[in-house]
């Protein structure tokens, strides 16, 4: 099973991903942003966090033109895996392949700590390693994780069962409490918490490990 | 020639940073700001024949985000 993880010029958390997706079985591959294409193969793709372009204009909003991006979303509309964090959810909402938008966390302050995120679905290949009410604790660490989305995208979401986590504590103003959406083949997730940084004891937590290895084993044994 | 592109965010879109600056102005004696949005100006500085539809799809494309933000584009 091979992974891809996208680094942008900013990219902070691509190594911890590829650390990650490793742990869990998968081959990685890391390609850079200006690459047109994917690597052959490429069962999932991963769009890590940090500050892509500085978050110059919007968060991910100039990553998400990128040429890389271009192929990422040619892998999504064909049915490929996607797991975007942080910086990544906030691209994959930029190119539309995912819905809404994230906006400056409604305290304006920069927050990183972790949170309770509670499992609303594991109908999905990133959270059938858990059951939907768990509660599991993950770091967040972003200044704009607010997210929005008119009333008729949240009610669809919801209806579809396309809300992945909640926060049990809501840090940033985000609509309905939300922290992760799928897409509507649920072989797209975005999420503003980290579970890359936690997935190792030695990160004082384990509880992201569940996921990496649900989606890698799902798609091994595909 | 010029353009330039005002972005803001949509009504009913909660603007904190809009709202902090409304709360600062009030500490600084400046009563009576009933509401502060907070927007962005983009200049652009364009070759000729570059015309107001190809601003208004550099808008929807890249510097306006659709889902969260409103633009209005001055040629000037």
């Amino acid at each position: 099973m091979k992974a891809a993880v996208v680094v942008f010029p900013g990219s902070n958390c691509d190594r911890d991903l590829a650390v990650a997706f490793r742990a869990a079985g998968a081959e990685v591959e890391m390609v850079w942003h200006k690459d047109t294409d994917l690597p052959s193969d490429i069962d999932i793709v991963g769009v890590p966090g940090g500050f892509s372009f500085g978050d110059y204009l919007r968060c991910g909003a100039i990553a998400a033109n990128s040429p890389i991006c271009k192929t990422v979303k040619s892998h999504a509309d064909k049915g490929g895996y996607v797991l975007g964090i942080c910086n990544g959810f906030q691209v994959l909402t930029e190119t539309g392949i995912l819905p809404g938008a994230l906006l400056r966390n409604e305290g304006l302050k920069y927050i990183c700590k972790t949170v309770g995120l509670r499992i609303e679905t594991s109908q999905s290949a990133f959270t059938e390693g858990y059951n939907a009410g768990d509660v599991v604790d993950i770091p967040i660490a972003h200044h704009d994780g607010n997210y929005f989305a008119d009333q008729t995208t949240l009610d669809a979401l919801e209806s579809e069962d396309r809300v992945a986590f909640r926060y049990t504590d809501n840090p940033n103003g985000s609509q309905r409490d939300i922290a992760g959406i799928l897409s509507d083949n649920r072989r797209v997730l975005g999420m503003m918490p980290h579970p890359e940084r936690a997935a190792d004891a030695g990160h004082g937590g384990t509880d992201g490990q569940a996921l990496f290895r649900a989606v890698v084993g799902q798609l091994t044994s595909a | 020639m010029k353009a330039i592109v005002h972005v803001m965010l949509k009504n009913g879109v909660l603007d904190p940073q809009g709202e902090a600056v409304r709360h600062a102005l009030g500490a600084l004696g400046f009563d009576g700001v009933n509401g502060v949005r907070q927007g962005k100006v983009i200049e652009l500085d364009l070759a000729d024949g570059i015309s107001e539809a190809d601003v208004t799809a550099m808008c929807e494309k890249l510097l306006a985000n659709t889902v969260i933000e409103s633009y209005r584009v001055e040629m000037g």
